[in-house]
């Protein structure tokens, strides 16, 4: 659907996208991840024609963006950054005409009461976009974007500044529409590509640095395992026992001791489960086991591997 | 074409939501009542001229400031990415908001034509002149137009786009009147450069193919430029 080959971008003297490759099939509900500033914008607004590849091969369902950029355009429902919208005009008027500007006309306001109810419009028809929440304005960004039905819909952070719930009411319609439609999702915010992608295409610094599903790039990249264990007594001779586990590398006592527990931090062998082994442990040595826990790599250890950045979230 | 006509009465629907078209009716044809009426009492003969000339004038001021947010106002709320993302090709997204602007000003304009009725109340004024002073106008404010959105479409900054748009139309207006300081070829260069030389042809009645195609040609110029303007963002 989306094919991007040797994809440059340069601004002046920095370079924003540095060679990158990378095809979208039809269906895919992409999560297209990185910190800010990493060239996400950037291929984006390549794709939809809004700026100049600087050099590279970028085609749309076999158009390519630069000499066949309307065929391009009239594919694709695009919701750019900040959700920039027509303040002055009330929320039905700004759809329709979206939907005019897409030289689509006939059964005009079906659609857009389709389009309305899809993005749960009902109540702020009537009223100017001006007078709209935060979370509204972005349902309208999104209408406006699917208004035309098209097979691409790309959204760059469709759900910054939105509170919990509407996040998730926003996720829960991409994911709906991921079900027909081939969505390119950009984010920095991980929870929310795990939540509603079926890949995820992490970039930094202009690079891609990784491509997979969650699952499989949290495969290739989990490495020693994490266990934390709470125990209450017998600190000593249960160090003693647990040390001479195979599938326990180290063991770290994580915070103060106290009267109460001792919080230790286990690395173990890739793959492994020690749990049961310690549990037997513990009742042998007379230990009280408080709690236990074996960690999974997440997908925010991988991306701050991979980026060398902290999340925002 | 469709979608151009879509747009220009979308932008023809916001110069009356956002009271800019009140405004800009009101104040100008305060302006030119008001000062076509002291004329007329002075003169004491019944013609438009004083009205086309004051006309002239102010509207060197009141067309930046109908095309000042044309584009520099997307450009700061980021609609523009909206606009330029969607399948239609940037000439037309230019031309359908010229067209929007171009009849509001025509409106404006041709609401001074009760002036008219006025003094053919009082007297006989020459019915053909004033048509002809009405077309002029028309073509002149076009091309005034054209240098406003071309200005709006450089800056995010509607301020900016105006005193811009200003210094450029000034000077187009100004180069008739400074034309004798010049020696006599540079002369006839400037001469021909000049709005009002062409405008005062067509007003006389002398409607010359070579007036009109200049103005058209001045508006082709700087939509011509406003185009490449917008575009020059994909190569930055």
């Amino acid at each position: 659907m989306i094919n991007v080959r040797n994809l440059i971008k340069q601004y002046g003297d920095t370079i924003a996208v540095n060679n990158i490759s990378f095809e979208i099939e039809k269906g895919t509900v992409l999560g297209f991840l990185g910190p800010n500033g990493a060239g996400k914008t950037t291929t984006v607004r390549i794709i939809t024609c809004y700026l100049s590849p600087t050099s590279g091969i970028v085609t749309v369902d076999g158009h390519d963006v630069l000499t066949d950029s309307l065929e391009v355009r009239r594919r694709i429902g695009y919701l750019p950054e900040n959700t920039p919208l027509y303040m002055d005009m009330n929320v039905v008027d700004f759809i329709k005409f979206m939907h005019k500007m897409r030289g689509q006309d006939g059964a005009t306001n079906k659609r857009i009461s389709e389009v309305v109810e899809i993005c749960g419009l009902e109540k702020v028809v009537a009223k100017n976009v001006s007078e709209l929440s935060k979370g509204f304005r972005q349902r309208v960004g999104l209408a406006q974007a699917l208004v035309h039905d098209p097979d691409i819909l790309i959204l760059d952070e469709p759900t910054v500044g939105l509170d919990p719930n509407q996040i998730i009411e926003i996720r829960n319609l991409i994911k709906t529409l991921g079900e027909e439609k081939t969505v390119v999702l950009c984010s920095h915010i991980l929870p929310e590509v795990e939540a509603t992608c079926n890949r995820v295409l992490i970039i930094s610094d202009g690079n891609i640095v990784a491509d997979g599903t969650p699952g499989q790039l949290r495969g290739s990249f989990e490495g020693k395992g994490r266990l934390s264990v709470l125990i209450k007594n017998n600190y000593d001779s249960f160090l003693e026992n647990v040390s001479r586990l195979e599938s326990v590398e180290k063991v770290t006592l994580k915070g103060k001791p106290t009267e109460e527990s001792y919080e230790l931090d286990f690395e173990i062998v890739k793959g492994a489960d020690p749990r049961e082994e310690i549990f037997n442990i513990c009742k042998n040595n007379d230990t009280v086991l408080l709690g236990m826990k074996l960690e999974e790599t997440s997908l925010e250890d991988i991306f701050r591997r991979l980026t060398g950045k902290e999340l925002e979230q | 074409m469709k979608q151009l006509l879509v747009l220009t009465a979308r932008e023809f629907r916001s110069y009356f939501d956002s009271a800019v078209a009140y405004v800009v009716i009101t104040l100008f044809l305060l302006i030119a009542g008001w000062q076509f009426s002291t004329a007329l009492f002075l003169n004491n003969t019944p013609d438009l001229r004083t009205l086309f000339g004051i006309m002239r004038f102010i509207l060197l001021f009141f067309i930046p400031a109908i095309s000042m947010r044309l584009f520099s106002e997307e450009k700061r709320v980021g609609t523009i990415e909206l606009l330029m993302t969607l399948p239609i090709k940037d000439w037309q997204l230019v031309l359908g908001k010229f067209l929007a602007a171009y009849l509001l000003i025509i409106i404006t304009i041709f609401l001074t034509f009760v002036h008219y009725i006025t003094i053919a109340l009082l007297g006989n004024p020459d019915f053909g002149a004033s048509i002809s002073g009405y077309l002029g106008l028309i073509f002149l404010v076009g091309a005034y137009l054209s240098i406003g959105i071309f200005t709006s479409s450089l800056t995010q900054n509607q301020i900016v786009a105006f005193i811009l748009g200003f210094v450029i139309i000034f000077v187009f207006f100004i180069l008739d009147k400074v034309v004798f300081l010049f020696p006599g070829f540079i002369a006839n260069i400037i001469e021909f450069i000049s709005m009002d030389y062409h405008l005062n042809n067509i007003s006389r009645g002398v409607v010359d193919s070579r007036d009109v195609l200049y103005f058209i040609s001045m508006m082709f110029f700087f939509l011509f430029l406003t185009v490449q303007s917008l575009e020059s963002r994909k190569w930055k």
